[in-house]
């Protein structure tokens, strides 16, 4: 036996189970989703959705419903999550997307930079902003070390995770609440600075690149507080995970904006399911699912799901994320980008 | 890197320490020299060129001429050398001096210092410990050997993010057993002890099994002890594959990333290690920095590997001479 | 070395202990973690249409790397073996590079050459995505699979030397020939040795992978992304356990090739 068979029965095995493997993959990722998949017909369209880290849970169950509409039929989606701004630079690097969902403004701004979003993507009655939610302290079950307002976090011995505002829009809300319950909405830049810097440079160990790993990295067991979206804090309570939420009396409104691209292959799909998600029947699932809907009829609704804070600052309030992302959180520059980078260097 | 292993197994490298010739796109040059000794002689007188048919082993010949060689050379290139050269030129974009901040920040000092840490442990307990799996698997006898020495090899076929994740499932929160590495050292060093496990292993057992049992028994019949038996006897013989496979151990330690993502904690200064200090930033959008740490980073494997090379090329040389 | 009955007990013990912790429980308790809810459960866990498109790529990505790998894998051996020329020690330099470069900085460096803004980036603005898509992947499993099979093959070339070859020119064979009946037949264990390696690998890269891969679930997601995914971003840790056990028997199957090759190729 001469010939080198085996060999070249191995490399055709491989091959052809590369090319013939188990037919008929998709994007869900749920067990129970098999059956509906198919069921929605051929694809007509793809659309792919490039969000932050924490949406998943409410995009998970608008799409189905989206996917029963007239417009919604057929259209099957892609979508990949992670840290806002990691994601955001992903898609101006070329990643193909058809449909974005940000924690923060100017990943979008970045996009319309690079003339990928169109100038005029917050020009409807939202201002863009499909949902939001307001900005929360995680503690662990009974709450062991009586965490109940901002300033209990820099009491001695406080370890909090709030994730890398570089790479996280999360970690921009998390810190923005806190300086603006300080600096009472800007006024006093210094105590708001002051606050943010004892924070991150003697309470801040750990630096998880997106929302969604700071949850994990805090499950985990690491450290005692977590900041974090309320959404994400009621997901994870809803999963049996042994912690509760605190929302201290003066907290910050989070708007997480959501845009289409205007190169997209499947513009008018994705433009549908951009409007879905103002609709009074995808906003009620997405308060289901956590977050506070934009729509005021469902939001009152819900209200007694989602109780307001004493004093809800905005980013309005601050002058808008074009000002509070250049004087505090652009690279070098900004405020806290400099506290950050003195403290993690 | 199991091949590195297995070059163990069967000797030392051949072929490296030859001197490279010019290259002959002359046909006729005589190509029937072994030029690595291949043991028996040459069938034919290597000169004698014209005794040859024409049409002598044009298919592998022509991986001898310019061309062939200038295929393999481009195809190494495009896969390996161009984008380590992008990555270099990356890390200089801002000269010497930019490339000298970023690699001395704190932060990424102190990931390169933790990774070397952890991996300098790793790499010890491996030199023990695997030199003990590789006595017990050679010289033990006990039902069960040939599967605990198949074994060995699972952390090279296993996945490491699926190391990562079987270690969190034992060492992580809600450990069964009540341990918890997760986001410490400990967790570190656990998770690259498993996946360094095979290589000093599979390069001390050959060594072992050739190893000359007479000279042992003389010792011990001259009355030497256990330990000095093996102190004096069985250890030298035994150093350079313990080196060699700690070396690689160690290069492994310092490049791993899947088997620690998940259990590492990825907290800086404390267990943040070089390759999740460089993903982050890449995350967070400096990639000057980023390609900076890696050149520092390929520099650490390099010297390794470097002096590895130079030592096990010394002993060898040392044995050749004994012989 | 004689020793003594109670060391040469206490050493077997320390050995298969230190095993048992590392390996064994591990392993243990995700299979455990993993059947404890019943195999439909695992079942349905790694056939999601997520899971099954995660299979297929990993699977692509290996049918696109084991050729490719063979075919110039085979002749960088030969080359390195066979040929004499100026630089060869340095192109044997070259082919050890992967096995010390951090996959990690295997991706970074992909992304400085063939990225939007990296030297090859006008490819990119040309409307072939390399990064981001799965020319990327395939490129970061290539450079990290590409030792295999040089280092498998090359050994065998040079134990074989070049008296067969000879012989077989000698009686008329053209090099195609030679090649065919001599040479591939001489390397086959090696080389197959080296295909086994060189899948293993391919199916189980994580980090090299996840920096050059959008992420996509069914699209762009290998096994190994879909488990990490899976643990992070769904927080599913079921699934996560139910992939990595699927990967986890991937290279069982592996092991048990490679127990077996390595017995024929030493028998050869």
């Amino acid at each position: 036996m001469r010939r080198p068979s085996i060999a070249i029965a191995a490399i055709a095995v491989t091959a052809t189970l590369g090319l013939t493997a188990c037919a008929g993959g998709g994007a869900s990722d749920s067990t129970a989703a098999a059956g509906t998949a198919a069921a929605g017909g051929a694809a007509t369209s793809t659309i792919n959705l490039y969000a932050y880290a924490v949406p998943k849970v409410g995009f998970d169950v608008v799409i189905p419903t989206f996917q029963k509409t007239e417009a919604g039929r057929g259209v099957q989606f892609q979508q990949s999550y992670g840290a806002s701004g990691d994601q955001s630079r992903k898609v101006a690097a070329g990643a193909e997307a058809d449909f974005v969902n940000f924690s923060v403004e100017p990943d979008i701004t970045r996009l319309v930079d690079a003339g990928l979003v169109d100038a005029g993507w917050n020009a409807n009655a939202h201002k863009g902003i499909p949902f939001g939610s307001v900005v929360t302290i995680v503690v662990r079950k009974g709450n062991p070390k009586g965490i109940q307002d901002w300033d209990d976090l820099l009491k001695p011995g406080v370890e909090v995770v709030t994730p890398n505002p570089f790479s996280s829009g999360s970690a921009k809300w998390n810190l923005l609440a806190p300086y603006a319950a300080k600096s009472t909405g800007g006024a006093d830049k210094a105590a708001g600075l002051a606050y943010v810097s004892a924070l991150v440079k003697d309470h801040v160990k750990v630096q998880p690149k997106s929302g969604r790993e700071a949850t994990e990295t805090f499950l985990q067991g690491s450290g005692d507080v977590l900041l974090s979206y309320e959404n994400e804090a009621l997901f994870i309570e809803k999963n049996g995970d042994p912690v509760e939420h605190v929302t201290p009396p003066t907290t910050f409104k989070i708007e997480n904006p959501a845009a289409v691209l205007k190169g997209s292959t499947n513009l008018a799909k994705a433009t549908a399911f951009n409007e879905y998600l103002y609709t009074p029947e995808a906003q009620k699932l997405l308060a289901e699912a956590g977050f506070r809907p934009v729509d005021e009829t469902v939001a009152a609704e819900y209200a007694s799901k989602f109780p307001d804070p004493t004093k809800l600052w905005t980013i309005a309030d601050l002058g808008g994320w074009k000002t509070v992302d250049s004087t505090l959180f652009k690279k070098d520059v900004g405020d806290i980008a400099k506290i950050y980078d003195q403290a993690t260097q | 890197m199991t091949s590195d292993t297995d070059q163990q197994r069967r000797g030392p490298r051949p072929g490296t320490d030859v001197a490279p010739l010019p290259p002959r796109p002359d046909a006729t040059a005589p190509d029937g020299i072994h030029p690595h000794g291949g043991g028996a002689p040459p069938y034919a007188d290597p000169g004698d060129a014209a005794a040859r048919p024409k049409h002598h082993g044009r298919g592998l010949r022509a991986l001898r001429r310019p061309l062939g060689i200038g295929v393999v050379t481009l195809w190494l290139s495009v896969i390996v050398l161009l984008p380590l050269a992008a990555l270099t030129v990356a890390a200089f974009d801002e000269g010497l001096a930019g490339f000298w901040e970023a690699v001395t920040a704190p932060a990424a000092v102190a990931a390169l210092w933790v990774t070397v840490l952890v991996s300098a442990i790793v790499a010890l307990v491996n030199a023990v410990v695997g030199t003990l799996v590789a006595w017990v698997l050679v010289r033990d006898e006990f039902r069960g050997k040939r599967f605990v020495n198949a074994v060995i090899d699972l952390p090279f076929a296993l996945p490491t993010i699926v190391a990562s994740i079987v270690l969190l499932s034992l060492y992580g929160p809600n450990s069964p057993i009540g341990v918890e590495l997760n986001a410490t050292r400990w967790g570190l060093v656990v998770a690259l002890l498993f996946v360094t496990l095979p290589f000093v292993v599979r390069s001390v057992q050959p060594v072992l099994i050739e190893a000359d049992h007479e000279v042992e028994e003389a010792a011990a019949s001259l009355g030497a002890s256990t330990w000095t038996t093996f102190r004096r006897i069985v250890l030298p013989t035994l150093a350079p594959a313990i080196l060699s496979g700690t070396g690689l151990a160690f290069a492994r330690a310092i490049g791993e990333y899947g088997s620690v993502v998940l259990i590492g904690g990825n907290i800086p200064r404390e267990t943040q290690v070089a390759s999740q200090y460089i993903q982050q930033q890449i995350e967070i959008d400096r990639p000057l920095n980023a390609a900076a740490v890696s050149v520092a980073l390929l520099a650490i494997a390099f010297v390794t590997l470097l002096l590895l090379r130079v030592v096990s090329g010394r002993s060898q040389r040392r044995e050749e001479r004994d012989a | 070395m004689r020793v003594s009955r109670g060391i040469r007990l206490s050493l077997r013990v320390v050995a298969l202990g230190y095993l048992f912790v590392l390996l064994a429980v591990p392993i243990g308790v995700i299979l455990w973690r993993t059947f404890e809810p019943g195999l439909s459960e695992f079942l349905a866990s790694i056939s999601t249409p997520a899971a099954r498109s995660a299979l297929n790529l990993s699977l692509l990505i290996v049918a696109i790397t084991v050729p490719v790998n063979v075919v110039f894998g085979v002749a960088t051996a030969l080359a390195l073996v066979r040929g004499r020329f100026r630089g060869r020690g340095l192109l044997q330099a070259v082919v050890d590079l992967p096995f010390a470069v951090s996959p990690i900085v295997v991706g970074v460096a992909l992304i400085m050459l063939w990225g939007a803004g990296g030297w090859f980036g006008a490819l990119d603005q040309a409307g072939f995505q390399v990064i981001f898509g799965i020319p990327g992947m395939v490129l970061a499993t290539i450079f990290v699979t590409l030792p295999f099979v040089v280092r498998e093959v090359e050994p065998v070339l040079h134990e074989i030397g070049q008296e067969q070859e000879q012989a077989a020119s000698t009686l008329g064979a053209n090099g195609w020939q030679t090649f065919w009946r001599i040479t591939l037949p001489a390397i086959r264990w090696g080389l197959t040795y080296g295909v086994v390696l060189t899948v293993a690998r391919a199916l189980g890269e994580f980090g090299a992978v996840i920096m050059v891969s959008s992420g996509f679930p069914g699209v762009s997601q290998t096994l190994t992304l879909l488990v990490h995914s899976r643990y992070i971003d769904d927080h599913n840790t079921y699934g996560a356990y139910a992939a990595a056990t699927l990967l986890m028997g991937i290279a069982l199957v592996v092991l048990l090739l490679m127990t077996v090759l390595d017995r024929k190729r030493s028998d050869r």
